[in-house]
């Protein structure tokens, strides 16, 4: 699952598959293939849409949908999750395993990755056991000739019996082709398709189901045990079938190697005639840089320091539009209030909706969103260019000391970007176990929704001190820093977690690392930096305006003669003066749960007499209201770590929700972090005013 | 001296020939799709800063695996150099 608006915030709930075809002649089209082999990519040149695609196998763990049209039919194109094999062992998988077995679709294009392509055909071989409709589509077709690999694809296709077409999907090569042989394909099917043969004994045994007219792939599932017959016929015919391969020396268990060793050597066999390579040593350069990027000594600073880099370009990025934004949309706001005279609004309406509705907005548009918008953009080129599963690498060992599995480094990175993306994307991992772990503890990772409060916070009372320049630098560092401290937390949970709730040994861990690609980054940059300003904007609109409206009425309305903000913040006091922060900031933590990138905002309206918020980016006036209010250096640290450590936004709760169908698990991810954060918190209070 | 050795004792750049596969059921079946199976020919190319996981080149592909899971497959040394 890559970042993009259709898989963070809430478009993260609407995954069901479901087809609506518009008229009866439409054709539904399956996009199949392994993981990482540019399925996306193909899907986005066939429909004109966007599907966000980096460079990590388990980016599309959910199915997408999208239409073209080709000779006046209509195509429905399917992008369904990659998978090594029809023998699901993931979640994700499952859901390309059963949608490819429900044979609800016209045809289905197999993408496979050209230089890898003898371990994608064992999925091509395996589709056409459940269907002929099939065509084969090479991508990375320029990849594969640049690292001297040729592909006589018109011998593939004779041997397979299927349209073999290679395409260069991020150049949008060899699509007409494609899109012919789809229509053909779709239409009268193919008339020869390849048919997997096994070794005779198992032949035998298959006839025997075959008898009964059980279906091929059917028959083969009764053998390997996924699937049991219903019928006392073929319960039967199974029974024969098993007892003469045992009396041949074949038990059950030996029949799925036996099957899937059969497709692995026919593959390679087929591929021996028609792949050819003319540079044994095409890999070299990704070695190269591996060799680096895994180094015992390098491999942990470059992780770090890479990171630092883009927070440091997000810090510096952001500074010139916030202020260009802040003073913009606050020139905007007499205006704003002449215009509500003039139509003779009354004065509390007009404060209501000026003071805090549209303060409250533009606070998160100014000072939130620049940093969010840039620092998106960046990261989705570290993930196109397919740094995240080295990165996965590195920390396994980690990982295997919590007894979880390295793959839940590639949900934390997702984190950074969208912990309800990151949640979504634990689907790559295997074992439900640790999956679970890996979505409790996801919120852990602060999303980039939480990095301005972060910034602020830490630039105003640590690096306010140094000269303008560095302050950037710092602040990149302490980000860093904080992110660290939300890693270390992770392992400490996942850990926990392994040795209390969730009791298990670790799983089969199998990741690959792909080839790095160069990635477009110009259309990526934009692409994304406009998908997110748009995300970010219409959030705002539906979280921050109303939660301005509420701190504003909040604040002005009195029960008893004291305002409701002021009974509310000292009901929650004694908590957050324990916890090293205040009724107020606590309060704010408490309201920011639909986004968290309000909590700051929706403290200094609160901090302010009236709840009126000004001065947005000056960083001199911030720091003495906060002082005036009695933060100190501890208030700060005690705000970052809570902001680190609580509990998830709503989104993301919902997604968990979704994702494990359980209340009792909703809410162990809403408690856990929020209970780590109150005792790191309180810890670091009582020890830090020890020495102050 | 004997040149049948578990993969995650192979040397980065060093590769061999699966002799024996000997893993725990779910540990087969992803190694079966990635296409490892006996006669399949793999070198080691990386390893990770702590040694553990490494990863193999597997019929085209980079694979990181983790030494517990494959402690049991054993390759043959000798005949990968014949490549």
């Amino acid at each position: 699952m890559g970042l993009t608006i259709a898989s963070t915030g809430l478009h993260t709930l609407s995954g069901e598959l479901e087809i609506l075809k518009s008229s009866p002649s439409d054709k539904i089209i399956a996009l199949a293939g392994n993981p990482n082999v540019g399925k996306s990519t193909v899907f986005n040149a066939l429909t004109g849409l966007h599907q966000h695609t980096g460079n990590w196998a388990g980016k599309t763990v959910e199915t997408a949908q999208g239409t073209y049209i080709y000779k006046e039919t209509n195509y429905i194109l399917v992008d369904i999750p990659g998978t090594y094999s029809l023998k699901a062992r993931s979640k994700e998988e499952e859901i390309a395993r059963d949608f490819i077995k429900s044979n609800s679709f016209d045809a289905v294009v197999v993408v496979c990755d050209g230089t890898c392509l003898e371990r994608n055909l064992n999925l091509v071989i395996q589709t056409l056991e459940i269907t002929d409709r099939v065509v084969l589509c090479v991508n990375l077709m320029d990849e594969a000739k640049r690292k001297g690999i040729s592909i006589n694809l018109s011998k593939i296709s004779k041997r397979l019996g299927i349209p073999a077409i290679g395409v260069c999907a991020k150049n949008k090569k060899g699509f007409s082709a494609l899109i012919s042989a789809v229509s053909k394909v779709s239409k009268i099917g193919n008339p020869e398709p390849y048919k997997m043969t096994y070794p005779e004994k198992i032949e035998t045994a298959l006839s025997f189901l075959e008898k009964e007219y059980v279906l091929r792939h059917i028959a083969l599932s009764y053998l390997e045990g996924e699937a049991v017959p219903q019928k006392e016929s073929e319960k039967d015919a199974l029974r024969e079938a098993l007892s003469y391969l045992e009396g041949e020396g074949i038990t059950q268990d030996k029949i799925s190697d036996i099957l899937a060793s059969s497709i692995v050597l026919r593959c390679e066999e087929i591929c021996l005639d028609a792949v050819s390579f003319e540079n044994p040593d095409y890999r070299g350069f990704d070695r190269k840089i591996d060799k680096i990027l895994t180094n015992k000594f390098l491999g942990y600073p470059i992780m770090l320091l890479l990171l630092a880099f883009i927070f440091w370009l997000t810090v510096t990025g952001a500074n010139y539009p916030s202020a260009l934004l802040s003073s913009f949309l606050m020139g905007f706001e007499d205006d704003l209030i002449n215009i509500l005279n003039l139509i003779n609004t009354p004065e509390i309406i007009s404060d209501m909706l000026v003071l805090g509705v549209y303060r409250c907005l533009a606070w998160v548009v100014s000072v939130m969103l620049p940093p969010m918008a840039i620092f998106f953009p960046l990261f989705t080129l570290l993930e196109d260019l397919g740094f995240l599963p080295r990165v996965a690498f590195n920390l396994d060992h980690i990982f295997k000391k919590c007894k979880t599995c390295g793959k839940q480094a590639l949900t934390m990175c997702m984190g950074l970007g969208c912990n309800a993306a990151g949640v979504v994307g634990c689907r790559i991992i295997d074992s439900p176990r640790e999956r679970l772990i890996a979505i409790l503890t996801n919120a852990l990772v602060p999303c980039n929704g939480r990095f301005p409060t972060i910034i602020t916070v830490m630039t105003i009372f640590f690096a306010g001190s140094f000269l303008g320049g560095f302050s950037s630098v710092f602040s990149a560092l302490f980000l860093t820093l904080v992110i660290a401290l939300g890693i270390s937390l992770t392992f400490f949970l996942s850990w926990l977690l392994s040795k209390t709730l969730l009791k298990g040994t670790p799983s089969v861990f199998c990741m690959e690392l792909p080839p790095y690609r160069k990635p477009l980054i110009m259309k990526t940059l934009v692409r994304s930096l406009l998908d997110r300003t748009l995300f970010v904007l219409g959030r705002a609109a539906a979280v921050a305006a109303p939660a301005g409206l509420l701190i504003f009425l909040m604040a002005n309305f009195k029960v008893g003669g004291e305002t409701l903000l002021f009974h509310l913040s000292s009901f929650l006091d004694p908590l957050g003066r324990l916890m090293g922060l205040d009724g107020c900031l606590l309060l704010a933590f408490i309201l920011g749960f639909p986004a968290n990138e309000i909590v700051l905002p929706i403290a200094i309206m609160a901090y302010m007499s009236g709840g009126v918020l000004t001065e947005i980016t000056d960083m001199v006036f911030l720091k003495d209201l906060l002082l005036a209010n009695g933060w100190t250096p501890i208030t700060a640290i005690c705000t970052v770590i809570f902001s680190v450590a609580h509990f998830p936004c709503s989104t993301t709760c919902l997604t968990i929700y979704k994702e494990t169908k359980s209340i009792k698990w909703t809410a162990l991810a809403i408690f856990l972090p929020t209970i780590l954060g109150m005792v790191l918190c309180i810890l670091v209070n009582l020890i830090g005013n020890l020495f102050i | 001296m004997t040149d049948i050795i578990p993969i995650s004792s192979l040397r980065i750049g060093e590769s061999g020939v699966v002799k024996v596969l000997f893993a725990e059921e779910n540990i087969k079946r992803r190694l079966l799709d990635i296409g490892l199976i006996e006669g399949t020919k793999i070198s080691c190319v990386l390893k990770s800063p702590s040694g553990d996981p490494l990863a193999y080149l597997i019929r085209g592909a980079v694979i990181a695996l983790r030494k517990e899971d494959t402690a049991n497959i054993l390759v043959d040394t000798k005949e990968g150099l014949w490549d």
